[in-house]
């Protein structure tokens, strides 16, 4: 149908966007009924997320029906992407948000109500005796006699040294077999790139169960949890979203290790194995700031 | 549905598309110009819904004591006003006027992803009944300030998660409106098209969609901050558990001043079409526009602690996010030179979008310079938290973009209808809308200065002059609105017929095309040389 005047793609109305919509909205609705506290809200949020994966695997199957179609040129290739490299980005901003939040309490507010800098006058005021340490076992509210804190104190802080180096050799060896899949795919080796593909899933996988047990740990022996005051704030929510990218990571990986199976991808034309790639690769750069902030300085 | 199809030269011609019809034409859409409309006309109703809560703030502060409504009810209404003009009315006037006017300024046949495209918009209306919703829970709307602020914000009972869901939803549509905007200009502009050819209201949507993706994903995370502070026990704006609140404000506002700018300059860029085509002259200085507006664009990344200048900051930040926050004026001056140059010695004509253009330029420069008062700081510390900054923002806002938006619909209405709007009804509009603006905003530069507080349903005795000087003001404006909607409505309708090039002094391709346009504007790439280029 092309000629030497180019071509353009655009999709045939969809119903799957609103579907997306209205599916994202339960969900909203479920979270919000449910933070108020019923139970029902619980319920209408389950429905939702459910929706919203049944409007995922139909649009993208019907992407992948269009693309096995032969009905993307190049163009839509480069629009694709333009897309997955901004969305990338505005990931990292978004970890950025926590990354900062975390900076900020350890330079400034910590410090600050420790008495340094030009803060003194809230130290004293507020909590005397205070001291500013990181590690942030105790909170300040904790420093007062007679004054029962909101916060549990930790026993113990996760040492950067055992799982959570384990950890990084685990993902920093998932990008590197998922490039390893990657040159295979250039290679039109099928058994190479599923073979590494399914590598690079199991070591995802790894990674998730250590950080869950990781948690269980924090959680019933060292009584680090989301409400031990910054440290754990800090901790839980870096390392929590993180875990859920990796999550979704290792989740579109498997769907590109099914459609690599099934023979989908050739050494041109393989862009929804590149997109997961690069979103593998963030996954595991956020890991190394993780690894390196949240963990070990 | 899910077929898809290849449009080529041949595969219809101009006047005879399938569209689809009905509701599914509109639930189901891939294509710009009707998600354009989409968008265009929320952002008109939504801007009906926040109107009508500044007037109910106007009433009650008609008079001092209390009259109408109870404190906590007109706290929400400036909470919820900002919040749905902001996310509800110029944000998504701004994305509908790029869905429009993108692909045919380009030369493309529609954005390059049509799918996202239609979530990105059917997300609104949605978020939009989440965050209002929240007038008919248990403890009322958000009434803390649009901004947030823990802990104030924090006190909001079973609208709380709905609020920050709300927020979390338009983020979404934010960022898939924005990566799907680049994703269309890169890779979308007809053969010929180079960057430095794109009309210059393309151009300052790359840099805001650039902006949106950099600063959206950062609200997010703020509110999710908020989320677990108040249901999960975290202490990110908890002093007593290590945090601070203040930490919220520089996280909020990091993504905040961007987003002034996110704000401004699609108005920014419809003007800059506007002006040249009225003043029948090229647009002066078109690569220094563009180099200025990148550089506002960088530089909003750096300023946004002027926001905080009283809440305490150490005296090396006051006085980095002072100067940071002065030289933004630079490139804003060069913008505005250059429109004037641009004007200067041409032919010019006073049509509708023209005098809303100059409407801009004259009005949205006293706004800017309100804020370079207040970008002082030792200043800003007397002004902080008055009317004065209401006059300030209001300026920028409604005669500075509102105006660049209402100058843009009627700049490209006889493209989207087919028909000449009512050229002595759209005159009407404009004069009595700048008259009422600036009835309304004006003196709350002198209650501000005398001390008058935002945010608050009374006042002492002395300023009630003004304010029901003020409060007229803003009835008119409210009243004068409603001729905009009479002339939109009359222009849909019928009316003389446009031509495709509709204004003597228009140059570029959306012009080249129909009024209106085909359903898939171009399906063969258009050649673009010098000559046809937009500049
Ligand atoms: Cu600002």
């Amino acid at each position: 149908m092309s000629d030497s005047h180019g071509a353009y793609f655009i999709p045939e109305p969809s119903r799957w966007p609103i579907v997306g919509s209205v599916a994202l909205f339960i969900s909203f609705i479920g979270g919000g009924i449910m933070l108020n506290g019923s139970g029902f809200g619980t319920f209408i949020l389950g429905l939702g997320i459910g929706a919203v994966i049944y409007m995922f695997c139909g649009w993208f199957s019907d992407v992948i029906r269009e693309s096995r179609g032969g009905n993307y040129n190049k163009q839509v290739d480069i629009s694709f992407r333009w897309g997955m490299s901004w969305f990338i980005f505005s990931e990292v901003m978004f970890f950025a948000a926590f990354f900062g939040a975390l900076f900020y309490a350890r330079v400034f507010s910590v410090p600050w109500l420790g008495g340094e800098g030009a803060k003194l006058a809230t130290h004293m005021f507020l909590w005397p005796d205070f001291e500013s340490v990181w590690p942030l076992l105790t909170t300040p509210d904790m420093s007062m006699e007679g004054i029962e804190s909101k916060f549990t104190a930790i026993k113990e802080i996760i040492p950067a040294w055992g799982i959570p180096a384990l950890n990084t050799a685990i993902l920093l060896t998932s990008g590197a077999t998922v490039t390893f899949a990657h040159w295979a795919l250039k290679k039109n080796n099928r058994a190479g790139l599923c073979w590494w593909l399914a590598a690079t899933v199991a070591l995802g996988l790894i990674f998730v169960v250590f950080q869950a047990y990781e948690y269980v740990h924090a959680y019933k022996d060292l009584d680090l949890t989301l409400n031990s005051g910054i440290y754990g704030s800090t901790f839980f929510m870096l390392t929590g979203f993180h875990g859920f990218h990796v999550t979704m990571g290792a989740t579109m990986l498997l769907v590109i290790l099914g459609r690599s199976m099934a023979g989908h991808f050739s050494a041109n034309d393989h862009f929804a194995f590149e997109g997961v790639a690069w979103y593998w690769h963030f996954v595991d750069v956020v890991w190394l700031g993780l690894f390196v902030f949240v963990y070990w300085i | 549905m899910s077929e898809a199809v290849i449009h080529d030269h041949d595969s219809h011609d101009d006047h005879h598309d399938h569209k689809p019809t009905g509701i599914g034409r509109w639930l189901f859409s891939t294509n710009h110009k009707d998600i354009g409309t989409m968008y265009l006309v929320f952002a008109l109703i939504m801007f009906f819904i926040g109107g009508a809560m500044a007037m109910v703030i106007r009433l009650e502060l008609f008079q001092p004591g209390m009259q109408y409504v109870d404190p906590q009810f007109f706290n929400s209404m400036t909470t919820v006003h900002a919040l749905v003009m902001i996310f509800g009315a110029l944000m998504p006037a701004g994305v509908g006027l790029a869905n429009w006017m993108i692909p045919i300024m380009i030369g493309a046949p529609d954005m390059a992803m049509p799918r996202m495209n239609n979530m990105s918009f059917w997300i609104l209306p949605f978020a939009f009944t989440l965050l209002l919703s929240t007038f008919f829970m248990a403890g009322g709307a958000p009434a803390g300030g649009w901004t947030m602020y823990p802990p104030l914000v924090l006190q909001l009972d079973h609208g709380f998660p709905f609020l920050i869901f709300a927020v979390h939803f338009l983020g979404i549509s934010s960022i898939m409106g924005a990566i799907n905007i680049i994703a269309t200009v890169f890779n979308m502009r007809a053969p010929g098209m180079t960057f430095m050819r794109l009309p210059l209201f393309v151009w300052t949507w790359i840099i805001t969609a650039f902006l949106l993706i950099a600063s959206m994903p950062v609200l997010a995370g703020a509110v999710t901050m908020l989320l677990t502070d108040k249901y999960f026990g975290t202490a990110f704006f908890n002093a007593a558990g290590g945090g601070d609140p203040v930490m919220f404000q520089h996280v909020f506002w990091f993504f905040g001043h961007p987003e002034v700018y996110i704000l401004v300059l699609p108005s920014f860029g419809v003007i800059s079409q506007i002006i040249p085509t009225f003043s029948r002259k090229p647009l002066f200085g078109y690569a220094s526009m563009v180099y200025a507006t990148a550089s506002i664009a960088f530089l909003s990344f750096f300023v946004w602690a002027h926001h905080m200048f009283t809440v305490g900051m150490p005296l090396t930040g006051e006085l980095f996010f002072m100067y940071a926050t002065m030289s933004i004026a630079v490139p804003t001056g060069v913008k505005i030179f250059n429109w004037m140059a641009t004007m200067w010695k041409g032919a010019m004509t006073f049509e509708t979008p023209m005098l809303f253009a100059i409407g801009v330029l004259f009005m949205f420069s006293i706004g800017g310079f309100s804020g370079l008062m207040m970008g002082i700081t030792p200043v800003d510390f007397q002004y902080h938290d008055t009317y004065f900054i209401v006059a300030h923002f209001h300026y920028v806002i409604v005669p500075g973009i509102i105006f660049g938006i209402i100058g843009g619909v009627y700049f490209w209405l006889p493209k989207w209808t087919g028909h000449m709007y009512d050229e002595t009804l759209g005159k009407w509009h404009f004069w009595l809308s700048t008259i009422s603006v600036n009835i309304l905003f004006f003196p709350m530069h002198f209650v501000g200065l005398a001390g008058m507080p935002r945010r608050i349903p009374d006042y002492n005795v002395q300023f009630t002059d003004w304010n029901q000087i003020i409060s007229l003001g803003g009835f008119a404006f409210g009243l004068s609105q409603l001729i905009f909607v009479w002339v939109i409505i009359k222009c849909v309708r019928g009316g003389e017929k446009a031509t495709d090039q509709v204004w003597e002094g228009a140059h570029g391709l959306e012009w080249t095309l129909p009024s209106p346009p085909p359903f898939h504007s171009f399906t063969t790439p258009p050649q673009v040389t010098d000559a046809t280029a937009h500049s």
